[in-house]
């Protein structure tokens, strides 16, 4: 099963450049056009979490680090 | 928004502690963020935060100071390596690094900046080079490229005229007290990652004094250049990378031998 998490976009320091969105390589970010940041810009949110892996990709290109990134710690099989 | 919560999660990247938490002023896709971001990481990495000063330069760096959980001062207009000179002669066993543009280390500092690597300072600089003067509206700089348009050259810069692009690393690469010098790009992931690994580098070739350590980071200005930052990146990679070529340009054998 491949690793699993998600990620928090702080709105505060989002600027809405899309560089996360590009560069995710399973499309998992989009920029939310139906909200707005304190600063007017359309954050980035996850739009389809379930394919986040939490690599840590979208946080290397934000140039506002503005990402935390997660990963779910691996569940052991139940015997 | 599905977050599990009921999974244990582990904080994979989080932002370093040793960048500031207010907002940059930098436009958004401006790599100038990325560039403060890796410099900070590194530090943190290092354990050098509480121990590190900074030199601001002129342009849209001006305002690194505030970026920055460290102490800063500001030099005068391409006078920051001049005054990191002057800070670690004075306070040795510091991590004095210069933050620098290309307006501002390219055109009215190039005498500091060639003064500092041949005297061999054990200075680290971090230099960002976006082909423009950025903060006056990009204008011109000495490392605009080639019929490369801006507000001062409206018909491209003509080399007949105006000269060729100054090559920076390779210029202070030819200099006896250089210790590394080198050119990343901040166009694409893996170019920042190995980024983040030339400033570390940097920053331990100053921690063991080896010399001068200087990084050319090339850099986007989407605003300047009138293009998105995801285009921005791909101007970078299609237009400076064949005028500014990635690679170490100078790194000496004692240099080499740091494990980073």
């Amino acid at each position: 099963m491949p690793a699993k998490g998600y990620i928090e976009v702080n709105e505060l320091y989002c600027k809405a450049c899309e560089l996360c969105v590009t560069d995710c390589p399973f499309d998992v970010l989009a920029l939310d056009m139906t909200r707005l940041t304190s600063k007017g810009y359309h954050p980035a949110y996850m739009v389809n979490p379930d394919a986040c892996t939490g690599c840590g990709i979208c946080a290397v290109s934000c140039p506002d680090a503005a990402i935390t990134v997660y990963r779910y710690e691996r569940q052991r099989p139940e015997a | 928004m599905t977050v599990m919560t009921d999974i244990p999660a582990k904080i994979v990247y989080q932002r370093p502690e040793a960048f500031d938490p207010r907002v940059t002023h930098y436009c958004p896709g401006c790599t100038h963020g990325t560039a403060h971001r890796l410099v900070a990481e590194v530090l943190d990495e290092m354990g050098e935060v509480g121990n590190t000063i900074g030199v601001a330069s002129v342009g849209c760096s001006v305002f690194a100071y505030n970026y920055f959980k460290f102490d800063f001062v500001e030099a005068a207009h391409g006078r920051a390596p001049a005054m990191a000179t002057g800070v670690k002669r004075l306070l040795p066993e510091r991590t004095v690094f210069t933050y620098q543009g290309d307006g501002d280390l390219a055109s009215i500092g190039m005498g500091e900046i060639v003064g500092a690597a041949s005297r061999g300072e054990l200075l680290t600089v971090v230099f960002i080079n976006n082909t423009n003067y950025g903060m006056t509206g990009g204008q011109m700089a000495p490392t605009t490229l080639p019929g490369q348009v801006t507000t001062s050259s409206p018909t491209g810069r003509d080399v007949a005229r105006q000269g060729h692009p100054i090559q920076t690393a390779e210029l202070l690469a030819t200099l006896e007290g250089a210790a590394y010098v080198v050119r990343r790009s901040l166009h694409n992931v893996r170019e920042v990652r190995r980024a983040k690994k030339a400033i570390r580098t940097a920053f331990e070739t100053q921690k063991h004094k080896l010399g001068f350590s200087l990084v050319e980071l090339l850099s986007t200005c989407p605003t300047n250049w009138r293009l998105s930052p995801a285009e921005a990146r791909d101007w970078v990679e299609e237009r400076m990378l064949p005028y500014f070529p990635l690679g170490d340009y100078k790194v000496t054998p004692a240099v080499a031998e740091l494990k980073v």
